[in-house]
């Protein structure tokens, strides 16, 4: 018999070799060191002039620069060096000003016909680039609480107003709300009003000193609900604060039920990033001005100004809730939510107020990096920092309203969800603290990739060696399918935008170890074939067919495994689970289907007498 | 077949049973009395990496922490003599580190924060935990597998050797008392995917004998089984071990741990894919019955393979149809 393969398999591993080889080259373009440049608010316009500004400034201060180019609302300039990386931040942030964010950002060198394949090279973790990661925690506990002490004072005003005799309204430690009724019939009352208007709360009913009473508990729904809102909200405000930072590819994200991961690559200060991670941005809710008395505030989002009161009315503390909705004709509108406290409140001035417009104002702690002071020879950023306010939104006060009310008069959905953004970042949110912190200095960054790939090269060569002196020729094949493998490996994490981390390096050196199995698998078959007195061309044959459930088994196990890692893992651990997978899966497909092609291109078209194995 | 010297296994299988007893009982009288010395990442707290340029005096830098009034200061070197890393039990104190560089700042000028690590004692616990379940659940669903796949006396084999694999090494970072962090523990799960590897191979090869050699004695098909997957065992080994030997060396302090416990895993699993599976398949008495299942079950059995993969299959029939 003789060994071939058909015309299509040779078509499918030569796509596939071609396609590993493309979408893993990018990997092996060195990324320029660069400065991106992006306006602080939106209305600032990347363009030319600011193209030449920024080019002026690295000449004044002798940088070396190249490729200046404009893509979107940012400008990326690329610089020779890292040292000149951030000399040229500074120069740039210096000469430019308050109204712009300089950021250091790495610009791939990627030639532009892979790009317009989709390919790009892989990411870097915080363990290979240097950066900073922080993991902060929502304090779930005391947001619920602080929601319950609102709805007891909601419901007091409410009763009070609709005549329910009540003795006491108190939110409780153990996460509910205790009522206790003047008599049974306001109890019944009561219960009708609630469940007409908190349908959230679960209601028992509970006797205490003598009074019939309600027992109020949050539905495990509003639960889960309430913590998707806080965490929703604080990533916000975090994605804020982190855009203020100036990184270039900052990373915010929710981990598990109420944390949030945020990764800052290349940010070494930690301090100035806890700092302005940290702090709150607040509301004020203000009548304008009628008289000559108050304080003129810039708006946000034109020129004008306006004189408000100097009372305020409500702050962000007491808003609990701000969205987008639309009237009945479907015009855009955002419904704002107080607590209790501050319902009362807007409800006695609205009252006295109609007609009267109402601003609202937004307050912002800011910092902006100034310039850099040169501490013994090491750049100091020097930071600004201000409170900014700026008014949001002046809508006029048609009729009086308390604890709900909706902003109307706006002129795109746009802008009522910008509103609505800024009113829940400015509403009070749920308190959180950091609980992991790691920051990898940019040396060890590079030192970790250095190291990584030099283990790497030296596993893989130590295994090609002794495959080639165990193996003879089949050996030749094996490390053809290793080196192979390796290229998969790369050109599919590029392609799944996956980032590298130095686990993920183990993973890959674990993989070039475990893919020779599969090739031993079936060499040692097809030697103990040969011995059993087949033709070479059968003992090929042979090797490889009953080899296969044992490898198919063997890796599926394996991939079980991985996936269990991947899925119970964090960082590290996940990064080592991506690459360990992909390695089995593209190893199946080097270390058997293109090891037989080599093996049938070699052998298969003639009489072999005798298997160099 | 029959001239191939078939290499007597299952004869010293009694005393090597008694080996990994003894072994088994090392390690968990180590894990109950020493413990695992549990790294940052499961403990919680601080830790501060930083490099000097030149070499570092271990024994000032602790005086000056303590005189600074940290308290359970371990100060160690980390990997060469300019690399020094610093744990502390404190507790929720973000800003330690950028306190403990400015204090080192002040006694020698040429250090640099090469990596500040915090985690809060709940995140620890809970990786501990999540950790734990991890590998429960990697157990069970492999147990499941083998079972569906092959047969139930295999499952408990192939759980055995895992388990026998798994505690051996725990024991290994609890007598070391090597720090045992989530990178170890990758390393842990990655050796039972590895183990399990080298347990299937076996197991694939005694059911093909059980079902095609006549002899019916199980300790001699065990041990024609064993002989025939021997070189193979060795080999993968060996490479794995070549390649885990370079990352131990040239891949930094860093993933040390990681490669240290999977040499241990790989060398231990190969021993229990051997010794242990196999023993246990011994105790349980397989027989031909259990790896006789009717015909249509066998068919099926091929058929587990996605059709993607059954190309070996597929393939004498396209030859017949190409030559």
């Amino acid at each position: 018999m003789l060994n071939k393969y058909p015309l299509w398999k040779y078509a499918i591993i030569v796509t596939v070799l071609v396609l590993g080889v493309l979408y893993s080259l990018p990997n092996l373009f060195p990324a320029d060191p660069a400065v991106q440049i992006q306006g602080a608010e939106a209305g600032v316009q990347m363009n030319d002039t600011t193209v030449k500004r920024t080019e002026s400034l690295l000449d004044e201060a002798n940088i070396d620069h190249f490729g200046a180019v404009i893509s979107g609302q940012s400008l990326l300039i690329r610089v020779n060096s890292n040292d000149d990386q951030l000399a040229a931040k500074a120069a740039i942030q210096s000469g430019l000003g308050t109204n712009y964010i300089v950021a250091l950002n790495l610009a791939p060198t990627t030639p532009d016909w892979l790009l317009a394949m989709g390919a790009q090279p892989m990411s870097l973790g915080l363990d290979l680039s240097g950066g900073v990661h922080f993991l902060l925690e929502i304090d779930m506990d005391r947001f619920v609480a602080s929601r319950l002490d609102s709805y007891a004072a909601n419901i007091r005003t409410n009763f009070r107003d609709e005549n329910i005799r009540y003795r006491g309204v108190d939110a409780l430690d153990d996460g509910s709300i205790q009522l206790l009724m003047a008599d049974d019939n306001y109890r019944d009352e009561a219960e009708t009003w609630l469940r007409r208007n908190l349908p959230e709360f679960q209601r028992t009913d509970i006797e205490s000193r003598g009074l019939p009473g309600l027992k109020l508990t949050l539905t495990a729904e509003r639960i889960a609900e309430l913590e998707d809102y806080a965490v929703s909200q604080n990533q916000t405000t975090l994605n804020n604060r982190v855009n203020e930072l100036g990184v270039s590819e900052p990373l915010v994200q929710r981990q598990g039920r109420n944390r949030i991961v945020v990764e800052l690559p290349g940010v070494q200060d930690t301090a100035q990033a806890k700092n302005i991670i940290g702090k709150a941005a607040n509301l004020e809710f203000r009548l304008e001005s009628r008289s000559e008395q108050g304080e003129v505030y810039p708006f946000k989002d034109s020129n004008r100004t306006a004189m408000l009161e100097t009372d305020v009315i409500v702050t962000g503390d007491n808003v609990t809730d701000a969205r987008v909705s639309y009237d009945e004709n479907g015009m855009p509108q955002v419904s704002v939510s107080l607590d209790g406290d501050g319902g009362s409140r807007m409800g006695q001035t609205t009252r006295r107020s109609i007609g009267v417009p109402m601003g609202v104002l937004f307050i912002e702690q800011k910092s902006v990096l100034q310039g850099y002071e040169d501490v013994d020879g090491v750049p100091e950023p020097i930071y600004d920092t201000f409170e900014e306010r700026e008014i949001i939104s002046l809508a006029t006060i048609r009729g009086a309203f308390s604890n709900s009310f909706v902003i109307t008069g706006l002129d795109s959905p746009q802008e009522a969800s910008d509103l609505g953004l800024l009113l829940r970042a400015g509403a009070l949110a749920a308190p959180m603290q950091f609980v992991e912190e790691r920051t990898v200095g940019p040396s060890l960054g590079a030192e970790n990739i250095r190291k990584g790939a030099q283990s790497v090269m030296i596993g893989f060569a130590l295994v090609i060696l002794f495959m080639l002196g165990f193996y003879k020729v089949f050996g030749i094949f094996a490390a053809v399918a290793l080196g192979t493998n390796l290229i998969l490996i790369v050109a599919v994490m590029s392609l799944m935008g996956a980032t590298l981390t130095l686990p993920g390096i183990a993973g890959i050196v674990l993989t070039v170890g475990m893919a020779v199995d599969a090739n031993v698998l079936i060499f040692s078959r097809i030697r103990e074939e040969l011995a059993d007195g087949r033709s070479p061309q059968a003992a090929i044959d042979a090797g490889y067919g009953r080899a296969f459930s044992t490898i198919f088994d063997a890796n599926l196990t394996t991939l079980i495994v991985a996936v269990i890692l991947f899925s119970i893992g964090t960082g590290p651990v996940k990064g080592f689970a991506v690459t360990l997978s992909v390695g089995i899966v593209t190893s199946m497909f080097t270390a058997i289907m293109l090891t037989r092609a080599l093996a049938n291109l070699t052998f298969g078209g003639r009489v072999v007498k005798k298997l160099p194995i | 077949m029959a001239d191939m010297k078939v290499i007597n296994f299952m004869g010293h299988r009694r005393m090597l049973a008694a080996v990994s007893i003894v072994l088994l009982l090392i390690s968990l009288g180590s894990l109950a009395v020493r413990g695992l010395n549990f790294g940052l990442d499961f403990t919680g707290g601080a830790q501060i990496e930083v490099g000097y340029e030149q070499p570092a005096d271990v024994e000032v830098i602790r005086t000056t922490l303590n005189s600074a009034g940290y308290r359970d200061v371990v100060v160690q070197f980390f990997g060469n003599n300019t690399d020094v890393l610093i744990r502390m039990q404190e507790d929720n104190n973000p800003q330690l580190g950028d306190q403990v560089l400015a204090l080192l700042g002040e006694a020698r000028s040429d250090v640099e924060l090469r990596r500040n690590e915090f985690v809060g004692p709940q995140v620890g616990a809970e990786l501990r935990e999540s950790g734990g379940i991890g590998m429960l659940v990697a157990l069970g669903l492999v147990m499941v597998y083998i079972a569906l796949r092959f047969q139930f006396k295999f499952a408990v084999g192939a759980v055995a050797a895992l388990v026998h694999d798994v505690i051996i090494v725990l024991g290994f970072f609890s007598i070391t008392q090597m720090a045992f962090d989530l990178t170890v523990l990758a390393a842990i799960l990655a050796v039972i995917g590895y183990s399990l590897n080298d347990t299937i191979v076996v197991a694939d090869r005694i059911r093909e004998n059980f079902r095609r050699i006549r002899r019916d004695e199980t300790d001699y098909l065990i041990n024609v089984s064993l002989t025939q997957t021997l070189t193979r065992t060795l080999i993968t080994s060996l490479t794995t071990l070549l390649v885990l030997t370079a990352l131990a060396v040239f891949g930094g302090e860093l993933i040390f741990g990681f490669a240290i416990a999977l040499s241990v895993g790989v060398i231990v699993g190969t021993y229990s894919s051997v010794y242990v599976s196999a023993n246990v398949l011994m105790a349980m008495n397989l027989s031909k019955q259990d790896l006789m299942p009717p015909e249509k079950a066998e068919e099926s059995e091929e058929e587990d393979i996605p059709a993607w993969l059954t190309e070996e299959e597929g393939d004498k029939e396209n030859e017949k149809e190409t030559t």
